[in-house]
């Protein structure tokens, strides 16, 4: 019994763990009022570049298991470059930023295997990946029982990811530049009137959002699934919105959720290795993240609510 | 929230056409770029969709869902909201109508109409929700819609799973031929193309749309209340009732384009762990359609013929086909940005004639 708990709370921070990334994507993103429905799209972005550019590597460089530490720094900087249409359209054009974001979501999905099949020869997926990253156990904590097992034998992106958590945290409410991200966000003119630079703090947030949602995709990648395809990516962006929500934009919280729902993810794989998904509506834990994410928006279990100037465009000098 | 949703709808021709323009001129240079040659891509592109009959009945198929969800995106747009959820909702009219279409016996002309009104219903109320959250507990209906996907999506599969399930397939039994929107005379006109009588149901429900918004009470207290709700509340409209039968509305149209979809070209719903992707296409065709019903249904043509159409591109010129989704993506990002750059046009010429005030950037509270 403890044995099958460390093994399903060990499998709750893989699949958390990509979730966490972009979970922090969106925050930066939103608390900067620029609504990011867009993080599946840059997820996929980044899940396909970890894996395309970790291919070439392994197979033309024999850099080995360093290739997919490449990958993962390489899908970062793509995720942040793919993020620039989202932000000129809703930052400079004051474009619909819930339109731009479908529009991205709808980009990635193609330009990811159009791509891949020029690379690749008309390949829609990747090959599977040689190296990806290794579980790697934290010296003597890992040795205590159950316990060790659970938290202290992981991959090291998800290591990254929640020291991450903390990071965020601390810029955003320790610094004065997460100061200005979280003014920005909430009452623009008022920051403008500071003189703080609305349009570029907001092309700051949602690049590094790009970049943090990516992580997450490569996350996948190179940990879960070991190669790219059209089904690589299908829903986690929007898990990660739902965490995003759940939190309340906030950090730990968002982290907590994101592991909340990493379990149900878990739940069915250790399900399907037991094989007793015939007898359990699989679809019910499926949907559990989504109908909770209502049940809170609605106020029936605490309140969510998103900052001010979210999905708001700036125009300086209008009231 | 959405600017551009309460923007005064000039039936302006201009800026979709010029967006699909510009969108189709980037994708010829994305090809450029991978040395294919577009000229040769595009027209096998369009001798895919237009070159045969069967290719023609093909192509009308694929066309006619998105007329559905156009008009339901349209129509809650037209409302002052976003619905997001057309896909969902679309799903739920799919899985009523098959329901209805397998677990009941009755001849064709009770049996068609009722799994029609099953899964329009069906959506409706599906879209009713995220109405009535937004009306009651002042939920934004851009987060509840994307929700209510995922949650329609899972649902559908379980009902399938549990209710309707052929042994051994991951999808459910056949619909009674009673229940068919698609026949022997119409599809051996189009080479056995999987062309249907949704098609009839989906220009019908254009012409409704067209009539409810702009000829009927309720239309104009809709379009009123999409224009400015402020204003709309202070002259007597429920705006809370309208946000709830709005979204009923659109989500009809959704509702039944699914139960088209299911009863015409299928005849049974499968269990997918991926969206249909009619819903969210139904954005890009509201979008380039300005929310009007002929617009729409020019829409839903040009996406339904580059969607079906991008196949041949494959064949013809080794084109991944993928590229048109790139190229629709990059129209609904003209057509979002240059929405506000008319905006601003707009807004330059109250300023140098009538003084307009109003208050975009409030209108989401």
């Amino acid at each position: 019994m403890l044995q099958a708990a460390a093994e399903l709370v060990q499998t709750t921070i893989v699949f958390a763990t990509a979730l966490v990334f972009a979970m922090l994507g969106g925050l930066v993103s939103e608390r900067s009022g620029v609504v990011n429905i867009a993080l599946e799209g840059m997820m996929m972005a980044g899940a396909f570049t970890a894996a395309i550019v970790t291919h070439f590597l392994e197979t033309g460089s024999g850099l080995g298991s360093a290739a997919p530490w490449i990958g993962f720094a390489c899908a970062a900087v793509t995720g942040a470059l793919f993020s620039l249409p989202h932000a000129v359209a809703s930052i400079a054009f004051r474009a619909d930023q819930v339109v731009s974001g479908v529009a991205l979501n709808l980009l990635a999905s193609g330009a990811t295997i159009y791509v891949c099949k020029i690379l690749l020869d008309g390949a829609a997926q990747t090959p599977t990946l040689k190296n990806v990253f290794a579980k790697w156990a934290v010296p003597l904590l890992s040795d205590i029982p159950y316990l060790g097992q659970a938290l202290f034998i992981a991959y090291p992106t998800s290591y990254i990811a929640f020291l991450l958590v903390a990071v965020v945290w601390f810029v955003l409410y320790r610094t004065p530049a997460g100061l200005r991200l979280r003014s920005v966000g909430e009452h623009p003119e008022a920051a403008d009137s500071l003189g703080i630079r609305v349009h570029r703090v907001r092309y700051a947030a949602v690049m590094i959002s790009g970049a943090l949602a990516a992580m997450g995709g490569a996350t996948i990648t190179l940990t879960t699934t070991s190669n790219f395809s059209h089904s690589t990516i299908s829903g986690q962006g929007f898990i990660a919105l739902a965490a995003l929500i759940f939190g309340k934009w906030r950090p730990a919280a968002g982290m907590f959720a994101a592991l909340f729902f990493g379990i149900a993810s878990a739940l069915k794989s250790v399900f399907q290795v037991h094989g007793i998904t015939d007898s359990i509506p699989v679809e019910f834990i499926y949907m559990f993240p989504y109908i909770l994410t209502v049940l809170v928006l609605a106020g029936f279990v605490g309140r969510a609510v998103a900052p001010a100037a979210a999905g708001k465009p700036y125009r300086k000098g209008e009231r | 929230m959405n600017g551009f949703v309460r923007r005064p709808f000039g039936e302006s021709v201009l800026i979709p056409a010029a967006s699909v323009a510009v969108g189709l001129l980037l994708g010829a240079v994305i090809m450029l770029a991978g040395s294919y040659n577009p000229i040769l891509a595009y027209g096998s592109l369009f001798s895919r969709a237009f070159g045969d009959l069967y290719n023609l009945g093909e192509t009308i198929r694929q066309i006619t869902p998105y007329i559905f969800t156009g008009l339901s995106v349209a129509f809650a747009f037209r409302s002052g909201l976003f619905n997001i959820g057309a896909e969902g909702q679309f799903i739920m009219g799919a899985v009523a109508a098959a329901a209805a279409g397998i677990l009941l016996e009755l001849p064709w002309y009770l049996h068609v109409p009722l799994a029609l009104v099953a899964g329009a219903l069906t959506g409706g109320l599906w879209g009713a929700i995220v109405g009535w959250l937004k009306a009651a507990r002042g939920v934004h209906e851009v987060i509840t819609t994307i929700m209510l996907n995922w949650i329609a999506l899972h649902l559908a599969n379980y009902i399938v799973r549990s209710a309707l399930l052929e042994k051994g397939m991951a999808r459910s039994r056949y619909l009674h031929e009673s229940a068919w929107l698609s026949t022997p005379d119409l599809t051996g006109l189009f080479d056995n193309a999987r062309i249907h009588y949704g098609i009839l149901v989906a220009l019908a429900l254009s012409a409704v749309f067209r009539f409810l918004l702009w000829k009927t009470r309720l239309g104009f207290e809709f379009r009123a209340v999409g224009f400015n709700p402020d204003a709309s509340e202070y002259a007597g409209i429920n705006v809370k009732s309208a946000f709830v039968k709005a979204m009923f509305i659109s989500g009809l149209f959704a509702g039944a384009g699914g139960a088209c979809e299911v009863m015409g070209v299928f005849h049974y719903q499968t269990i997918s762990s991926a969206f249909p992707g009619y819903g969210f296409m139904g954005i890009a065709v509201a979008l380039i359609g300005q929310n009007s019903a002929v617009g729409v249904v020019l829409g839903a043509v040009l996406i339904g013929v580059l969607t079906y159409g991008a196949s041949g591109m494959k064949f013809g010129a080794g084109v991944p086909e993928e590229l048109i989704h790139v190229v629709i993506a990059l129209v609904i990002f003209f057509v979002a940005a240059s929405g506000i750059v008319e905006m601003a046009v707009q807004r330059f010429r109250n300023r140098n004639g009538v003084v307009q005030e109003h208050g975009d950037a409030s209108g989401g509270r």
